[in-house]
């Protein structure tokens, strides 16, 4: 059997053995119902065959209708309101950033420890997967912990998972992506969080994300007009994270990472009011792991206090 | 097959009526390929999709090898990858899509409701022109060293990244869609213009209904589907910036468009077994169908809402969660009907005089698995479940319950109902049992498994898996065998049937219908005039539906009891 490995996968299951348990019980009524009609009613017994009892037309209709409706109705209700928590993910979770390539994971922790194919996470956390593709649409999925979310290039998604056991498990790219598509495997290791800590701590440590981030901002050239001393007008960074940000054609957005992403590949898509579209394209210049360290950068600009509302 | 067809009705020489068959009526290749008669078209459909069948069970053989052991030894990944594209686009657009409508609907719907023909004869055949061509580019892309998107063209894979014959595939698609469309059109004309007298709507066979509804869905899905391929197209040949995000496009819109056609395909593979298996369940249980209307208006809901589940393939696909949660309640309303049109089925069965004849056991067949895929419908509707479920075996294995196990089944109990009709000759009654019943144990041991291994976490689409899930794959493969078995045995029998089967008379099965009024097989113009319809259809026995328990006597009750 598989394992249930994450704090949803539990209540998955009690969805899926209820829907088996379901599905026999429709499965044994109609198979009932027609093995007794098949024997009792085949050609030459001497079963009663004259018309059907009043209350078997309308009456057998409206309630067989009804009470599938009531079924599906309730199992929806179930499923979906169950469904709920997991599209919130916790605030306070480690965050990693997943990027997806034909035909390899790469994982980047905060501290700037990476992986390959590999996820190390420690039990009984919240962990939040920010994910994107360099190519073309990959999934990420871990059966034993019943997750599953598609990583699309262009854009950010997630998805989070709290892993209750320890081990090893398959990490499986679920959504057809060429030809290795099969051997884009991973596996996600469970560790207890002391055993965490030691084992972040041997890796060969890259700066943390931010700090890879402030050196790639100058590195690439973004401080030349949104550093302090900037002499081009462009929008300042500092406490932009999570903020409304209104754009040239009327319109607004929260500032959060698919709009920080889609500003440095394709600036010219969302122009902030007030300024011209003069910043070049990052797209195919940044890779996707240095935008990752750049929008945690940007993210760790925070306002001082004389800057907040 | 010549004179003799007719000289044989010793007993009808006197009045044998003035046309030949439409069989031979005409004999050389020509009048075949010129022909605007229905039935004529049925039988060049069938011809066609009987070759699409087994080059996509060629493909389907050696995925199955390949999948018996976990390594990817048999052929390489690239291979592999094309052989299952290959699979899904042959069975998909090539088979099961014009499989029921365009061979059993071509031929008897005009007949079902007293009509000489189609609407448009000539856009008929222009429609079997037009799957010849899209077939023939199909086959083109297979030759050149096919296709390797998987039968759902995901963008931007298909658009950008793959290094394979995208375009004449997608052009094949494209090209068959207006098959798909063309007989739409001509379905829904025929049924609203050329029906005969007395031929009122709710007296039309629940087939002409399916007929009916799987038109609607054929028109008005297909066009985005051709649109979709367009688009693919532009992208890939001008650099049209659709769905590149490097661009501004979204890759996520091609699913949406995508599916907005694949989900109503679903139906339309379904709904004309729906109506197959309706017509065949009536008969051979000597019943009027349980419910008649509310059969017809659980077909009419199932084409409206299956416009609008959509969305239920892309819970993870990165959508809004508030979308999903509308998707999968919709998803949830679709399966009423269905479950309404199995528990009709049973009920038709009651009190019921049964005979087990081999479409008998076809359609009992699919009643046991549409039942089982539809169930497992539930769990993909639910969001947490499909979260699991969804990109793995267990997709697999639902969807092959309704399209084979359903679908296929249906079409296989419909060949044989009507095989009589079409070909003047009857099978081996054995045989087509045997084989009935094999299919539907091949079937269960090739796809249930599946379900458990999808269950496990085998993803779909994989040329290599890790060793766990092999005693699954062993199962399916071995139960492949058995149903390659069940499907290659109809070709032998039926073929000798061709040859040296009995001859058929006009009625085999004792069945209502106007086809079954009509000489086997059916002169060129069907009805020598015009025939006029005075009853409701199904008219098995005396009584109509539940009049009261007032008719039944004391007596007859006294022998309910006893029997």
């Amino acid at each position: 059997m598989i394992p249930e490995a994450s704090s949803i996968a539990g209540h998955v299951d009690i969805i899926f053995w209820s829907l088996v348990g379901l599905s026999v019980i429709i499965m044994a009524i109609v198979g009932a119902l027609v093995l007794t009609f098949a024997i009792r009613y085949r050609e030459g017994t001497k079963a009663y065959r004259g018309p059907l009892p009043e209350i078997m037309s309308r009456e057998f209709e409206i309630s067989w209708t009804a009470s599938t409706l009531f079924v599906a109705l309730f199992i929806f209700w179930w499923a979906a309101s169950s469904q709920i928590p997991q599209f919130i993910i916790p605030k306070k979770a480690l965050e990693i950033h997943v990027v997806a390539k034909q035909w390899m994971w790469k994982v980047q922790h905060p501290d700037g420890v990476r992986e390959i194919n590999a996820l190390h996470v420690p039990l009984g956390k919240s962990v939040k997967l920010v994910m994107t593709s360099q190519d073309v649409i990959h999934s990420f999925g871990v059966p034993a912990f019943r997750i599953k979310q598609d990583v699309l290039p262009g854009r950010y998604t997630s998805t989070w998972f709290k892993a209750t056991e320890l081990g090893d498990f398959h990490l499986f790219c679920m959504e057809y992506c060429g030809t290795d598509h099969s051997r884009m495997l991973g596996t996600i290791v469970v560790m207890k969080p002391a055993d965490y800590a030691r084992w972040l701590a041997t890796q060969p440590h890259h700066e943390d994300l931010a700090g890879e981030g402030a050196r790639l901002f100058t590195a690439l050239g973004c401080s030349g007009c949104h550093g302090p001393s900037a002499r081009v007008p462009a929008p300042s960074l500092v406490g932009l994270y999570g903020r409304e940000v209104a754009l040239a054609d009327g319109d607004t957005v929260t500032a959060d990472e698919d709009y920080l992403r889609t500003s440095i590949m394709r600036p010219e898509a969302q122009v902030t009011a007030g300024y011209q579209p003069v910043m070049p394209a990052y797209q195919g210049v940044a890779s996707e792991e240095q935008v990752v360290a750049l929008i945690a950068y940007i993210k760790s600009m925070k306002a001082g206090r004389s800057q907040m509302r | 097959m010549t004179d003799a067809l007719r000289d044989d009705d010793v007993g009808l020489l006197a009045r044998r009526p003035a046309e030949r068959s439409y069989l031979t009526a005409g004999t050389t290749l020509w009048s075949w390929l010129s022909t605007t008669d229905h039935k004529r078209i049925a039988i060049l459909y069938a011809i066609g999709i009987t070759f699409f069948f087994f080059v996509g069970s060629a493909a389907m053989a050696v995925i199955r090898l390949e999948l018996f052991t976990p390594q990817g030894d048999v052929v390489s990944a690239d291979t592999y990858n094309r052989l299952f594209t290959l699979h899904g686009v042959v069975m998909v657009w090539f088979f099961l899509i014009p499989s029921i409508p365009a061979t059993l609907g071509n031929f008897l719907l005009p007949i079902m409701i007293g009509a000489e023909d189609v609407a448009f004869p000539r856009l008929n055949l222009m429609s079997w022109y037009l799957y010849l061509i899209g077939g023939s580019i199909t086959i083109l892309a297979l030759l050149l060293g096919g296709v390797d998107t998987g039968w759902t063209f995901y963008t931007p894979f298909s658009t950008l990244y793959s290094n394979s014959y995208v375009m004449i595939a997608a052009m094949g698609v494209f090209v068959v869609g207006f098959s798909s469309i063309a007989t739409g059109v001509n379905f829904i004309t025929t049924i609203h213009m050329l029906r005969c007298k007395g031929m009122t709507w709710m007296r039309l066979p629940l087939f002409v209904w399916a007929m009916y509804t799987v038109s609607l869905v054929l028109v008005l899905a297909t066009p985005v589907l051709a649109m979709t391929m367009l688009l693919i197209i532009a992208e890939r040949l001008f650099d049209f910036p659709i769905f590149d995000p490097r661009t501004g496009g979204d890759p996520v819109l091609f699913q949406h468009l995508f599916w907005f056609y694949s989900h109503p395909a679903v139906y339309i593979m379904i709904l004309p077994a729906f109506g197959v298996v309706s017509e065949i369940i009536t008969c051979e249980a000597r019943r009027r169908v349980f419910g008649y209307q509310f059969m017809v208006y659980a077909m009419v809901v199932i084409a409206v809402i299956g416009f609008l589940v959509w969305g239920h393939h892309m819970f993870v696909a990165g959508q809004s969660p508030f979308a999903s949660m509308v998707f999968s309640f919709l998803s949830f309303v679709i399966a009423v009907p269905s479950a309404i049109k199995v528990f009709n089925w049973t009920g038709t069965l009651y009190r019921g005089t049964i005979r087990f004849s081999a479409p008998m056991l076809y359609a009992l067949g699919f009643l046991g698995l549409f039942t089982l895929g539809g169930l497992t419908g539930l769990f993909l509707a639910s969001i947490p479940v499909d979260v699991h479920l969804t990109d793995t075996y267990f997709v697999v294995a639902h969807f092959h319950y309704i399209m084979v196990g359903g679908s296929v089944s249906a079409f296989f109990a419909g060949l044989h109902f009507w095989w009589p009709k079409i070909t003047g000759r009857l099978y081996s009654e054995s045989f087509a049992r045997f084989a009935a019943i094999i299919l539907f144990f091949g079937f269960n041991f090739t796809f249930f498994p599946q379900f458990i291994m999808g269950y496990l976490g085998m993803p779909r689409r994989y040329h290599e898996y890790p060793p766990e899930f092999q005693v699954w794959n062993v199962m399916s493969s071995t139960g492949a065998v058995v149903l390659g078995i069940g499907y290659l045995m109809p070709l032998f029998y039926l073929a000798y049937s061709l040859l040296h089967g009995d001859r058929a008379p006009a009625n085999p099965h004792g069945a209502t219908g106007l086809e079954w009024s009509i000489p086997s097989p059916p002169p060129k113009h069907n009805f020598e005039q015009p025939p006029v319809v005075f009853t409701e259809p199904y008219a098995y026995h005396g009584w109509k539906k539940a009049p009261g328990g007032a008719i039944a006597t004391r007596q007859d009750q006294h022998e309910e009891e006893g029997g």
